[in-house]
């Protein structure tokens, strides 16, 4: 049981990790590395003179983008060890799990891990101002973990109150709020921050999506193999 | 058969906890500590998977 859940796991992670390190070095890292021009006072936003939105920007970097791949490789599989945590405590308690409803937990595992906490803390460009990383943490663990215990009580839940709870859940994280700078000093323009956190969601809900449907596949199949090895 | 059911289940909490906490072990490394190296090698990533970074 064990090895069904780390090859499952290691199998959807890099795969989906994998693409979405591809997608991230096309879409996002150009904007990232806009982002550290102005960081770096290579540019200034509202200089002397007006600086062009198309500027040089470094080409592919091998050492960089290369563990950049690596670790977003391991950061989906370890989405996945979670997901499929959860997924296998679901299929015991009667729920299908294969490829197509993953899809549904990959969307699930998106809003509980990007969304809900990018709701109130969005994905940061390097240079934008920010209260201190260890407050920033704790609220992110603290909504993510909330998050994904009203996803699962949304879905698996049967009556009212439970939703009730669930919502609850949601909402509380940014009702209390996320920890906030007491000053803005980003030096990068709005532009860039705002493509750059829509593209940072963006290939975070396609990666979600690809690491749920590939994590029931994988943890189906594993299934499958056991079940025909197994003695009857 | 009710039986085999719940014995298989009471099997599996037990991997999955394992599962999750070791999932929760590897975002923490690749996304939150905050020693030097790690940061250095992961900063692209941390920031656009939206981690909390710097």
């Amino acid at each position: 049981m064990y090895s069904r859940f780390l090859v499952s796991a290691l199998f959807a992670g890099a795969a989906a990790g994998l693409i979405a390190g591809i997608l991230q070095l096309i879409f996002v890292q150009p904007v990232l590395l806009h982002a550290e021009l102005y960081e770096g006072g290579d540019l200034v936003h509202f200089g002397a003179a007006p600086v062009s939105a198309h500027p040089e920007l470094p080409g592919i970097d091998v050492m960089r983008d290369g563990l950049s791949l690596i670790f977003t490789m391991l950061t989906y599989t370890g989405y996945a060890l979670i997901m499929l945590a959860a997924m296998g405590v679901a299929e015991d308690r009667g729920a299908q799990i294969d490829g197509r409803t993953g899809i549904l937990w990959g969307v699930a595992g998106f809003v509980a891990f990007h969304l809900a906490p990018g709701f109130s803390l969005a994905p940061e460009v390097p240079g934008v101002a920010a209260a201190d990383v260890t407050a920033r943490q704790i609220w992110w663990f603290a909504t993510v973990g909330a998050a994904a215990v009203a996803l699962w009580l949304i879905a698996f839940g049967k009556n009212w109150m439970v939703w009730g709870v669930a919502a609850i859940l949601l909402l509380a994280p940014h009702i209390l709020g996320a920890p906030e700078p007491d000053t803005f000093s980003g030096p990068v323009p709005t532009e860039i921050a705002a493509l750059f956190a829509a593209r940072a969601f963006g290939i975070g809900l396609a990666a979600w999506v690809l690491l749920g449907c590939f994590a029931g596949y994988f943890w189906q199949r594993e299934g499958d193999q056991i079940n025909a090895t197994a003695p009857v | 058969m009710t039986t085999t059911t719940q014995t298989r289940s009471s099997v599996r909490f037990v991997p999955a906890l394992f599962a999750a906490v070791l999932g929760l072990a590897v975002i923490s490394l690749t996304g939150h500590v905050q020693a030097a190296a790690l940061h250095d090698a992961a900063h692209d990533v941390r920031h656009a998977t939206g981690f909390p970074c710097h």
